[in-house]
């Protein structure tokens, strides 16, 4: 990172921000907040279930065993066992890639969606930013989960779908953001350089103004992304989406939900208890983050 | 000031063509065909063809929205496929359950994180300062029925402090007498303590559920703000006059901390009104949420497309609720106009 990270939206085209070191600052953030660094710990854990977890799951996630069905928490079972004698803990394990996979796509997407969108609408100005305004103003005039649902209902019950969906309710966030800081950066005097020395308009779009609201868009991007896994799960709580016996977080705790009442707490818990600490991990790198990458929002 | 209300009463127009457009949209521009759904699964050709004619849906797409926007206009949403009733009378009877969880939880909610948000803010860096970016922060990443399951285990099974989370009312009561559709209003009316406290038991944990999910931005955001209006000129002024600390925080602080919190209403609701389905389907609240679920798993598309087009009406109206309350509270809103 060479250049002065973005300091956000006031101090475009003042003075040059003071060229402290990127890394000091972050260690300096992450100090004084011991907390960021609980939750880049928390969030190396869950990368790692994601991406071992089917190797190191101590049983088949999907192998059930009628002898040990709805067995407490022990040694051999350290989540205990569900109606059908699965393991939870593999099953938790394993569910991680999935879950953090439709948050990561569903993120990415939106990041390509409204992110551009929105870029190009603060830099162009006029009718892409009235249409891609206006996008984003009626899909805002809908309660995010209500829509989500309705997207799903709509296109087919896949999990793709819920990617899409997803994806589709942040739209509005991306894009905004995204607008609002290529509008301030759009006569900047890197820009103006750029465009005297030749450059066409996408060009600079893409070379100047991009790279800039990056960091930015990265805050967002964290920040999002626990709100994509809650979003998620809480479809496939429902019933859409994912299908059992698939092991994942949100359509575990529903199973689990029938066996709340009679006092087996475990089978909803621990997923339950997995998505929390995934989504709480995520907000809390996203503001950790927001604090290293654009102090003046600190709340 | 009602001129004001009309221009801003005006601009929901476009937002609510907008909301009727995406409604239309995603019923027949999306793959799926609903003649073929329809149809059913032993349909030939043929007979799917006739269910596109009698639909309409052989016709151009303007038509078709003109047909779905006459049939809003009359109030007709079409029929459920399971129960077989219309949609606008099942949501009509459905709503005030959901209202009045929504509501109960809401309150709650305003109830607890606005003098919290305060308090973390006259005490800034203090205990409850911590306790308040906690609970902010776990608030927002608990997934609701997650938490919704968590107090049922807790005060259900537990404690045996509340009954069972079988939805309004225990069986052994009878409804009170529909006039407001509200339980715990309607009973009072009629003056039956009996029924007032069985609702009110049932009411208990659902609403906690969707308060304790509401608090976070609440307070988060009447922290945020009163933070800056402790530090603003005016404040500095009415404590060097020698106000009391009370004074200057209640009538001073207080009042214009509150304006930016009214605005964060609006984006609290979106999230309520989805939460709302999640904590029903926890609780078997017989609301509009539920209802939707348990199309959304019939595949049943009419009541799923009435529960959204619903939903996105009344968010829009209670944005402009929240918008006119804002006009009124600060003159200066509507100098700008």
């Amino acid at each position: 990172m060479s250049e002065p990270a973005g300091t956000g939206s006031t101090a475009v085209g003042a003075l040059p921000a003071p060229r402290t070191s990127f890394v000091g600052h972050a260690r300096h953030v992450i100090g004084e907040n011991p907390v960021t660094g609980i939750a880049f710990a928390l969030f190396l854990l869950i990368v790692a279930c994601a991406v071992l977890g089917p190797f190191i799951a101590p049983y088949d996630p999907l192998a059930s065993d009628t002898s040990a069905t709805l067995k407490s928490p022990s040694a051999a079972h350290w989540f205990g066992t569900d109606q059908l004698g699965r393991d939870i803990l593999s099953r938790v394990m394993v569910a991680t890639r999935l879950d953090l996979a439709i948050a990561i796509f569903s993120v990415v997407l939106v990041f390509m969606l409204g992110g551009l969108s929105g870029i190009a609408a603060g830099f162009f100005g006029g009718w892409t930013d009235r249409v891609v305004s206006r996008i984003a103003d009626t899909i805002m005039a809908f309660p995010l989960f209500v829509l989500a649902m309705g997207i799903v209902a709509a296109l087919g019950n896949t999990v793709q779908n819920i990617v899409l969906a997803t994806a589709i309710v942040n739209f509005p966030l991306y894009a905004r953001v995204a607008r609002a800081e290529a509008n301030v950066r759009r006569e900047a005097g890197f820009v103006q350089a750029a465009r005297l020395s030749g450059n066409g308009e996408y060009r600079i779009l893409l070379t100047q103004i991009l790279p800039n609201i990056m960091p930015i868009m990265t805050v967002q991007m964290s920040l999002t992304m626990g709100y994509a896994i809650l979003n998620a799960a809480g479809l496939s709580f429902i019933g859409l989406g994912v299908r059992p016996p698939t092991p994942e977080w949100g359509i575990m705790v529903a199973e689990g939900a029938a066996f709340i009442v009679s006092g087996e707490w475990w089978i909803a818990f621990f997923p339950g208890a997995a998505l929390m600490i995934a989504v709480f991990c995520f907000n809390l790198l996203g503001d950790g983050l927001r604090d290293i990458v654009d102090p003046q929002r600190r709340t | 000031m009602l001129r004001n209300i009309a221009r801003r009463m005006a601009t929901v127009i476009p937002t609510l063509v907008g909301v009727v457009i995406v409604t239309f949209l995603l019923t027949r521009v999306l793959p799926g065909d609903p003649a073929v759904y329809f149809a059913g699964p032993a349909a030939t050709p043929q007979s799917i063809a006739e269910i596109r004619k009698s639909l309409g849906l052989d016709r151009p797409l303007p038509e078709q929205f003109l047909r779905y926007v006459s049939d809003l206009a009359h109030g007709n949403l079409g029929s459920s496929l399971s129960t077989g009733q219309p949609v606008v009378s099942e949501i009509a009877s459905r709503l005030p359950a959901s209202a009045e969880l929504t509501l109960c939880g809401l309150v709650v909610a305003i109830l607890i994180a606005v003098p919290l948000g305060v308090l973390a803010a006259v005490k800034q860096g203090s205990l409850i300062d911590h306790a308040c970016r906690i609970v902010a922060t776990a608030g927002v990443s608990l997934p609701v029925f997650f938490t919704g399951l968590l107090l049922v285990y807790a005060f259900y099974f537990l404690l045996g402090w509340s009954p069972a989370p079988l939805g309004r009312l225990d069986v052994f009561y009878s409804a009170p007498s529909n006039v407001t559709g509200f339980y715990l209003i309607d009973s009072l009316l009629v003056g039956d303590l009996e029924v007032f406290r069985a609702a009110l038991a049932q009411l208990i944990l659902p609403a906690a559920t969707l308060a304790i999910f509401s608090l976070a931005p609440i307070a988060r955001m009447t922290r945020a703000s009163m933070l800056a209006v402790l530090g603003s000129d005016f404040v500095r002024t009415a404590r060097a006059s020698g106000l009391a600390p009370s004074t200057v925080i209640i009538t001073y602080a207080f009042r214009n901390a509150m304006l930016p919190v009214i605005t964060t209403l609006g984006m609290v609701f979106s999230f309520l009104l989805g939460a709302n389905v999640l904590v029903e389907k926890v609780f078997a609240w017989p609301g509009i949420g539920s209802f939707a679920v348990e199309a959304l798993i019939a595949s049943d598309f009419a009541p799923v497309q009435g529960f959204v087009l619903t939903m996105a009406i009344m968010y829009v109206l209670l944005n402009l609720a929240i918008d006119i309350l804002y006009g009124v509270i600060d003159p200066r809103v509507r100098m700008e106009g």
